[in-house]
């Protein structure tokens, strides 16, 4: 899923000042899951600022509402109603989500109220770690279902490099070097002979490289 | 700034959300041992204290308390094995933000005690009390109070 981190709420103070009636707008989706932009951050942003702005003397309205998607048309236009009432919306949806809403209520400014970090699991209570970079060709077939793309800090494909220590990164002692656990699971997969090949050069272009991506698929198209 | 004969005057309000299996027995014992607590501290029953959300304790200082305690278990003692490590951490992240929107951290505040501690439920809601009162009245409280007025 999609990995977003809260933005700290000076930032947010910061950018709703001129706005007098902001509407903070939640997703349900990635980050309800991440905790960083579901029901329950809403409704602890949007008393935080109400607290801020009573104890400071500021008259602004903050209102709630969280989608069930914001990077869909139908649910987005659940609040095709709604925003005339708004100066602003401060949506706790990822970058994705910011964007689709801005793109489809074209005069009401969208401020983003997370950081949208990565791709990635949730490895534990409270810690998110990023596995994928949605680079458009996946190797993982060859890679023992670990991918050195995310994973290594190089994006190394004939892995390691010289900087692998213990199994541990040259960039931070807690970041594993992928292509040690690469080779960990080959070994348990008795698959070493996929390691030994060398990987053809990576087609980048589907990759950021080659600009914004897009997926057609005919056959679900109405 | 207030001057400090108003801040004598002033009668906080606090919230305490109180843990049923410890510091609610507590205020209970208290009670029976007629040990008198400051009545500026209105009781909330939890089942835990890990029951408790940010929400709860940011819904009661955005609804005009000048201050929020939790009282929990002694830790290692919790009835539900880490509801009152789980409160303090929640405790901990609304104080960050009530240091992020200029509020004073110290309005909420944890405290673990057991169910035989009536005496010690006395101490705390004191001690609670005279913080507060220290800090003086919430501008929120006096924001809320002014708006009524002018209605």
């Amino acid at each position: 899923m999609i990995i977003a981190s809260k933005k700290p709420i000076e930032e947010i103070i910061q950018e709703i000042t001129p706005y007098s009636r902001i509407l903070i707008l939640g997703c349900n989706e990635c980050v309800t899951v991440c905790e960083a932009g579901g029901k329950k951050e809403v409704e602890v942003l949007a008393s935080a600022l109400r607290i801020f702005c009573l104890s400071q003397g500021i008259e602004k309205t903050i209102g709630e509402h969280t989608l069930e998607r914001q990077c869909d048309h139908e649910y987005l236009e659940e609040i095709r109603n709604m925003v005339d009432d708004y100066d602003a919306i401060v949506s706790l949806a990822c970058g994705v989500g910011v964007q689709f809403a801005a793109e489809k209520y074209l005069t009401m400014p969208l401020l983003p109220g997370v950081n949208t970090v990565c791709l990635g699991a949730n490895e534990d209570r409270g810690l998110w770690t990023e596995r994928c970079q949605a680079c458009g060709s996946c190797v993982l077939a060859r890679t023992g279902g670990i991918c050195p793309v995310s994973r290594c800090a190089k994006r190394v494909l004939n892995g390691p490099c010289g900087g692998s220590t213990n199994g541990k990164c040259e960039i931070s002692k807690d970041t594993d070097c992928a292509w040690q656990l690469i080779i960990d699971r080959l070994k348990a997969l008795d698959k070493m002979d996929d390691y030994e090949a060398v990987a053809p050069v990576k087609d980048w272009s589907k990759d950021r490289a080659g600009g914004p991506r897009t997926v057609t698929r005919e056959d679900v198209k109405i | 700034m207030q001057d400090t004969s108003t801040k004598e005057a002033f009668e906080p309000r606090i919230i305490g959300f109180c843990c049923k299996f410890c510091a609610y027995a507590a205020a209970d014992l208290a009670g029976s041992m007629r040990i008198s607590y400051p009545a500026s501290v209105k009781i909330i029953q939890v089942p835990c204290t890990g029951r408790i959300d940010m929400i709860h304790i940011l819904k009661s200082l955005e609804d005009g308390a000048d201050g929020v305690m939790i009282a929990g278990c002694l830790e290692g003692e919790c009835h539900f094995l880490q509801g009152n490590f789980k409160a303090r951490s929640r405790v901990e992240a609304v104080r960050r933000i009530l240091a992020q929107i200029g509020m004073e951290p110290d309005r909420v505040a944890m405290f673990n005690l057991s169910s035989a501690m009536g005496p010690k439920f006395a101490e705390i809601t004191a001690q609670m009390t005279d913080r507060i009162r220290q800090l003086g009245p919430s501008p929120v409280a006096t924001a809320g109070k002014k708006s009524r007025d002018a209605a």
